[in-house]
């Protein structure tokens, strides 16, 4: 990995995780009045990915989208808006945490229905297919979306047509509460299934950057070829409960093993341990950390002072004038 | 004397009536997501799996309509279950075997089809467009369905063992703004038949106006009723209860006596509810009304997420009472000076909401 990836990766890192520890902290004051499932311990992939792909890649999201919409460059005081209900959210106050889009960066919408944006994605590839264009698209859902049906009519499509996808499962073993061996065979992995449907696939420690950044530079370069979709597993893990700010082991659904063992693979303190182990001080982090630091708390000031829409929704703000 | 009744919430009223259905029905089964989870659907299932053990009670993979098929085949080895969503939005991908299987299985092969679909239905807190939508009439809609829409604890309680004794397809929907209201409910608990319980319920009695309303609105209702019945305005209220099948008598028998109809409804205006409840009487009872009847109705507008995009955007008291005051031609512009405006804040039903969702 080049040292300016590295950079830009460990960046995108912190940067969503700061930005959700704070809708974190400050989710009790009731001013993100929405449903709001945080990415905090899942914020690898996707800043990873942001070295291979461009703006006129677009992908489609699920419920956990933050670090999805992040990384892909979307706009952040737009997604802050967006939970806070403001006028200049990216959905307009429309749609809250669950609904993200930036289409300015290539970011086509996340929406709340698992499996849901899945056949989305892939109609979004077989467009760009038609139109003989080398971007792909990314689709990211979890562990969950397997069990959907939508997910397998969807994938069956790429796979016939030999779309541009990326399809990319963060399977973090758990949906809300429930582990993944209540609701998947015990012996059978998510990626092998996938490779008997005919898809190219592979798994990897979805916390590990720099694994990520070896397997996904091979799949993006090969969607690109025209080959057809691939299909990876990223083992990753939440740090708090499924939807809300806070921690929520007392109810001791997660073993205490398994919750040690991802804790302390957190992607951003162990990527930053190893920046400091391979003595890699190519930059003040202080100084990055401060700026971005600065950032956010400037976009969290600019939601608060933005105004909630204040108009009165008529059938005028939901049938289309002019393509 | 002991008291025959006692106080409980919705939601404890529902893991009530799942207890007693399981002990009384030794096969019947109850899974959903998040059934046997720490949360328990909002406290409806929890001690379940306890009980019941595992092979009766249990969690599932996110396959809606799978289950939902799956279900249909356990009916036909006479296994009845309860299967339980969150959201009735996520229940929407299982409309094929709901419609194609569930509902037309008897009328195709003479089979019964015994299953009880519960739905929870959400409202505030940026539940937004797809956590938040009241889709009774559609299922209404569909022959070979039932629709129960209990308002209160103790509905909630007798009308779900009715569904879940029936020997049909049930579809039950909880309003989460419900759960936690609190009403008196029967200490003894017994199985009735659902076309017998499942009648309209007379809520308030009164001469002027027939209100027909269901779920939270009912209660809505009553605020405004409490309201206005200062000033002498007594409007009978009904609660619907059940849906599908509909028991107009009820409802004639009322507006033969008012004259005069309002209907609420949780759902968007444009083939309502409502709108089918003010076509049948208007023409059945066209010659008994003596002014136009009058739906209150949400907007065919999905709900949105943001704060202040749902600021009187929902049916409150005064609202209700508006109408009322209207179709009554009562002049006094006075009367509705004092009634209660939407709470602050408005998008959760009360302080026990703590959010997410
Ligand atoms: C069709 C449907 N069923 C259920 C839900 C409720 N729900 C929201 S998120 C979620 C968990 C999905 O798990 P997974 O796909 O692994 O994503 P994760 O939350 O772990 O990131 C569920 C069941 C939903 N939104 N849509
Ligand atoms: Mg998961």
């Amino acid at each position: 990995m080049k040292k300016n990836s590295l950079i830009s990766i460990w960046k995108n890192i912190f940067r969503i995780r700061y930005v959700e520890e704070k809708i974190a902290k400050e989710y009790y004051k009731g001013e993100m009045r929405c449903p709001t499932h945080l990415s905090i311990g899942q914020e690898a992939v996707p800043s990873v990915l942001d070295q291979f792909i461009q703006k006129t890649d677009l992908a489609v999201s699920g419920h956990r989208a933050h670090a999805h919409y992040l990384a892909k460059g979307g706009d952040l005081k737009k997604m802050l808006c967006e939970i806070f209900g403001k006028e200049n959210g990216c959905a307009k106050g429309r749609g809250g945490s669950m609904h993200l889009i930036d289409r300015s960066v290539g970011f086509a919408g996340s929406t709340a229905i698992v499996a849901n944006s899945i056949p989305i994605g892939v109609g979004i590839a077989l467009a760009k297919k038609l139109k003989k264009k080398k971007d792909i698209v990314i689709i990211y859902f979890g562990d969950g979306a397997i069990e959907e049906g939508a997910f397998y009519e969807s994938i069956n499509f790429a796979i016939l047509k030999k779309l541009p996808v990326f399809f990319i499962c963060e399977n973090n073993f758990y949906s809300v509460y429930t582990p993944l061996k209540y609701r998947q065979p015990k012996d059978r992995k998510i990626h092998k299934m996938v490779k008997g449907l005919g898809c190219p696939v592979f798994s990897t420690d979805g916390n590990d950057p720099f694994k990520i950044y070896e397997k996904i530079s091979a799949a993006v370069k090969k969607i690109r070829s025209g080959k057809g979709p691939i299909f990876g597993e990223f083992y990753t893990y939440r740090h708090r409960e499924h939807c809300g700010p806070n921690f929520d082991d007392n109810l001791n659904y997660r073993p205490k093993n398994d919750l040690k063992y991802w804790l302390e693979k957190d992607p951003l303190i162990s990527l930053e341990k190893k920046i400091k182990k391979k003595k890699m001080i190519f930059l003040n982090m202080k100084n990055e950390k401060q700026k971005i630091i600065n950032e956010v708390n400037e976009a969290f000031k600019f939601a608060r002072k933005s105004k909630y829409p204040s108009y009165k929704i008529t059938t005028r703000d939901i049938y289309a004038k002019k393509n | 004397m002991q008291k025959k009744t006692k106080l409980i919430t919705m939601s404890n009223a529902i893991n009530e009536a799942l207890h007693f259905s399981m002990k009384k029905d030794k096969n019947l089964l109850c899974f959903g997501l998040g059934t046997t989870d720490p949360k328990g659907i909002f406290s409806t299932t929890i001690n379940l799996e306890k009980k019941f053990g595992k092979d009766r009670v249990f969690d599932v993979p996110a396959s809606e309509n799978a289950l939902t098929g799956i279900s249909v085949g356990l009916s036909l080895e006479k296994i009845r279950s309860v299967v339980s969503h969150q959201r009735l939005d996520f229940f929407l991908l299982a409309m094929d075997q709901l419609v194609n299987n569930a509902a037309k299985w008897y009328f195709t092969f003479s089979q019964p089809v015994p299953i009880t679909i519960r739905l929870i239905i959400g409202r505030g807190w940026g539940q937004g467009p797809t956590h938040s939508q009241n889709l009774h009439s559609w299922f209404a809609h569909i022959p070979g369905l039932k629709v129960v829409i209990p308002s209160n604890p103790r509905d909630a309680k007798d009308l779900l063992i009715s569904s879940i004794f029936d020997p049909n397809p049930v579809i039950f929907i909880e309003h989460r703004w419900l759960h936690e209201m609190e009403g008196n409910i029967n200490k003894k608990t017994e199985i009735k038949k659902l076309d017998n319980l499942g009648k309209c319920k007379i809520i308030e009695k009164g001469n002027k106006l027939t209100i027909v309303a269901s779920s939270y609105l009912v209660h809505e209702a009553r605020i405004a009723l409490r309201y206005l019945k200062k000033f002498k305005i007594d409007c009978e209220l009904i609660d619907l209860r059940v849906i599908k099948p509909l028991d107009w008598k009820t409802i004639e028998k009322s507006v033969k006596k008012t004259g005069n109809l309002l209907v609420l409804d949780t759902g968007s205006d444009t083939l309502s509810f409502a709108s089918e409840i003010i076509s049948s009487i208007s023409i059945r009872l066209f010659q008994y009304l003596k002014n136009p009847p009058v739906k209150l109705t949400m907007p065919d507008i999905p709900e949105p997420a943001s704060y202040g995009l749902t600021k009187g955007f929902y049916i409150r008291p005064k609202n209700i009472a508006e109408k009322i005051i209207k179709i009554l031609n009562i002049k006094d512009g006075n009367i509705l000076k004092l009634i209660q405006k939407e709470p602050n804040p408005h998008d959760i039903p009360g302080s026990w909401f703590k959010g997410p969702f």
